[in-house]
């Protein structure tokens, strides 16, 4: 399996603490050990303090590209909050784009406070599905939750993404990378996550 | 798990730029490095730290970025190779001794890395640290990507040696903080012994010979940067316009002319090395385009320099129409994007380009606009500063004389954001809150009223606030300081310092207790835990409410970050929907509305709070101030 489009333009998105740096670092190194050439630039600095957070990947077989991906040129959005992924197509997305959403909101301290409203999640992925060419779709967090710790939700939505078949990544590249990455004590938790992410995500047809 | 010191030759790897830069010094022999952490540096001898033992290094966080040029320098003192990083700030720090060293010159090989902010993402200032390079006449070079990351440092630490220099590499956040594919070299297996050459002394004193000699190694750096491969051109041979750039803007630079298809009409002049510039590579360039186009980030630093290099030779070039940040085709703040560049080229050849069909454009601007939620950056759920702020506001409401908080670097920086309820009312420098302190806390003879609190962390109080501190007890200032101690330096990685005792390659160091120095700085010392809220609260108002002198609090606290790691959360917390009495209750919604931690939610259902147990560390604060009992905290 081989990348559609060179460069393939991919964006992790979510809200600081969610782990939208350590998904990209992931998929990054499971694709650099195929042999492709990956740029990743991280929003840095907000990403611990609730801000909205986004990771760039740039996928190519030949060139290093820039850190941050041009104007409507995102191909697959991974987005781990609901309108964290409205945020972001509405910079980087495209008629073309592919996007993988946890359902699972996290409210802005303006949603807490009262002073502003968070929508009905449904009506936040309706809008996604149309503005996104297929759209698959999960509740990460509750998934990661059932494990025993939210921390898991963007190795969730890793395994979620491997069963979408759009980039060439597979179970055994995720556990030799995992391996490499992080403490071994970890490894039979991130594999059960990315297993049952595997498992849950579905299609979302209309 | 995998190590940045693998002796791997020909591998490729995934590299952050400041691992990049990391490997790159360890590939060259590297001894001694040392930094104070700050983003986007913060990697670079981080990553240093977890190969020290391994690879037989000395890694230090140093106590502020003045010392980690000086522990840097002393290695090369003494032959050996060191490596200081920096943020920008920092190096405004560290600037006094860098603008001596360029005096006395170094002997092993000494690299200064700076890592500039562009747009301030994570820094009270956005800076262009090239100006020092200019300053002290010292060579300066600017990786446009991760291979280059690393290849640059390695090479300056030769050059270093052969000038007998610092080198300065300049880094951007889009460098240092992004990974890309780095093929590896060679480590080297041994190291000279250090000596230091008690025949010949380091002083900058006396200046003016010194001076002469610093610019004589000046001019050798200009001649070896004339063939360096970090500059180099791409384009046709008589391009429409020339786009001259460095750094992050090389790649943008690229893909803006490969995606506006005007490869054939649009050359790029990429420089690496930009201090002292190559003057005969840029000049032979120079004559190939009428029109010039400069993209860099922060200050126009090559467009000026290069326009001086232009009005030197105008009468043999002739006309030339320069663009750039003066023209305002390039923004003069924020970080550049492909957009900043492409937009330019755009206007300069007249061309337009549709990066997506409008009317989805249009349709994904409506669907935000009308449903997303701007997203406020404020304290992580079960944050102490969060608490320490609430403590403070409430206490200042009960004084009732209009008193205020002068802040500076850190997490709690955003205690001037409605998550720390607006309360910090200064920012400027690493322990400037407390030396505004000194000033605003001797008015009181002229007529102020106002009680004046400063805050500073921990690390920051080692950092810059203890001659503060000594400042205020020696001229005797009233205010009341507030040291907001977590335990590390949360916002830049939570990295050590002199109070953790713990070292940054993990070994055992003595802890430097902040209670003991400012006792022996002559102020009133206290502690509090802030998740007590009600003692803390009656402790800053009885303290601010004491007459004369300098009063410190201490409120203790380890970040819940660091806290997260290593213990289990303090308490379940939930709410009790029957005692929550939501709209009616009369406290206006206290916990969602005012205090708003994110761990809380409102239950619109309900009419009531309620707990996102996702979000929620179990801290305990909101048990504490909810009028009605209603968020009942229990042990976990």
């Amino acid at each position: 399996m081989f990348i559609s489009k060179d460069p393939f333009n991919v964006i992790i998105g979510g809200v600081g603490g969610q782990g939208n740096v350590l998904a990209s670092q992931i998929l990054g190194e499971m694709l650099v050990s195929q042999g492709y050439v990956i740029t990743i630039g991280e929003t840095y600095g907000a990403s611990q303090r609730g801000g909205a957070v986004m990771s760039h990947l740039r996928i190519s077989a030949k060139d290093q590209f820039s850190a941050l991906i041009p104007e409507g040129q995102c191909d697959l959005l991974i987005v781990l909050e609901p309108v964290e992924g409205l945020r972001i197509l509405d910079y980087f997305g495209n008629p073309g784009v592919i996007t993988l959403l946890n359902t699972r909101p996290i409210y802005p301290i303006d949603v807490i406070s009262g002073n502003a409203t968070y929508p009905e999640v449904s009506k936040v992925v309706a809008r996604i599905k149309g503005l996104s060419r297929r759209v698959w779709t999960l509740n990460a967090t509750e998934v990661a939750l059932e494990m025993g710790d939210p921390i898991f939700a963007n190795i969730v939505m890793l395994g979620a993404l491997s069963a979408m078949e759009v980039l060439p990544i597979h179970r055994q590249g995720f556990e030799s990378v995992i391996t490499d990455l992080l403490p071994s004590r970890t490894l039979n938790e991130n594999m059960k996550a990315f297993d049952k992410g595997r498992e849950v995500v579905q299609e979302l047809h209309e | 798990m995998k190590s940045i010191a693998q002796n791997a030759p020909g591998k490729t790897v995934l590299l952050m730029g400041n691992e990049a830069i990391a490997r790159g010094a360890l590939e060259a022999g590297v001894r001694v490095c040392a930094a104070y952490p700050g983003n986007p540096s913060s990697e670079i001898i981080g990553t240093l730290a977890k190969v020290a033992e391994e690879m037989g290094l000395h890694v230090e966080w140093s106590i502020n970025e003045k010392v980690a040029l000086e522990v840097a320098a002393a290695a090369s003192f003494a032959g050996l190779r060191g490596l200081c990083a920096m943020k920008q700030n920092g190096l405004n720090v560290a600037s006094d001794f860098l603008l001596n060293l360029n005096l006395t010159g170094c002997r092993g090989g000494l690299v200064l890395v700076v890592a500039d902010d562009p747009a301030g993402v994570s820094s009270s200032n956005e800076e262009d640290s090239r100006h020092f390079a200019k300053m002290g006449d010292l060579p300066l070079m600017e990786p446009a990507n991760f291979q280059e990351a690393k290849e640059m440092t390695k090479l300056a630490f030769k050059i270093s040696e052969e000038l007998e220099l610092p080198v300065l590499i300049r880094s951007v956040t889009r460098v240092s903080h992004a990974r890309g594919n780095v093929r590896l070299d060679e480590l080297p297996q041994s190291s000279p012994k250090p000596r230091f050459d008690t025949s010949r002394a380091l002083t900058a004193f006396p200046a003016l010979p010194n001076h002469k000699i610093l610019h004589e190694r000046f001019n050798r750096a200009k001649k070896m940067f004339e063939e360096s491969v970090f500059n180099f051109y791409r384009g046709p041979e008589r391009p429409e316009l020339m786009v001259v750039t460095c750094g992050s803007g090389w790649m943008y630079s690229l893909e803006a002319a490969i995606n506006l298809n005007v490869q054939d009409r649009v050359g790029i002049l990429k420089l690496g090395t930009t201090w002292p510039l190559p003057e005969n590579f840029v000049l032979k360039h120079l004559k190939q385009a009428d029109r010039v186009l400069f993209i860099e980030e922060v200050d126009p630093f090559l467009e000026n320099n290069v326009k001086e290099i232009y009005a030197q030779n105008c009468l043999v070039l002739g006309l030339r129409a320069f663009f750039g940040k003066a023209s305002k085709h390039i923004p003069d703040v924020g970080e550049l994007n492909p957009e900043i560049v492409s937009h330019a080229i755009q206007n300069l050849l007249n061309i337009s380009y549709e990066p997506r069909p409008a009317e989805y454009a249009l349709r994904a601007h409506e669907s935000t606009a009308e449903l997303v939620p701007a997203r406020a950056l404020g304290f992580c759920a079960g944050c102490p500063h969060r608490a320490t702020y609430w403590a403070i506001k409430v206490a200042l409401t009960l004084d009732g004389r209009d008193g205020f908080v002068l802040g500076d670097i850190g997490c709690y920086s955003l205690g001037m954001g409605p998550s720390g309820f607006g309360q910090m009312k200064t920012l400027h420098a690493m322990g400037s809150g407390t030396g505004l302190a000194c000033g605003l806390g001797q008015l009181n003879r002229f007529g102020l009223e106002q009680p004046v609190i400063a805050v500073c962390g921990d690390s920051t109080f080692y950092h810059a606030a203890m001659p503060a501190l000594a400042n205020a007890y020696y001229n005797g200032a009233n205010f009341l300081l507030l040291l907001l101690d977590n335990s590390a330096t949360a916002m830049t990685g939570f990295q050590p310092h002199p109070g953790t005792g713990y070292t940054a390659i993990g070994s055992e160091a003595p802890v430097i207790d902040l209670k003991a120095i400012c006792k022996v700085f002559g102020a009133h010392v206290e502690v509090v835990d802030p998740f007590d809220v009600a003692t803390t609260v009656e402790t800053l108002l009885r303290l601010l409410q004491k007459e004369k002198g300098v009063k410190v609090l201490i409120l203790k606290r380890e970040c819940a970050l660091v806290s997260a790691k290593h213990q289990k959360r303090l308490y379940q917390v939930e709410v009790d929907q029957e005692l929550c009495l939501g709209e009616s209750c009369g406290c206006n919604r206290l916990c969602t509305r005012i205090f708003k931690c994110p761990g809380l939610m409102w239950d619109q259902a309900a009419g009531k709070a309620h707990i996102d147990e996702a979000i929620c560390t179990g801290c305990g604060v909101c048990a504490e101030i909810c009028p009605g009992s209603a968020i009942r905290k229990e042990k976990a």
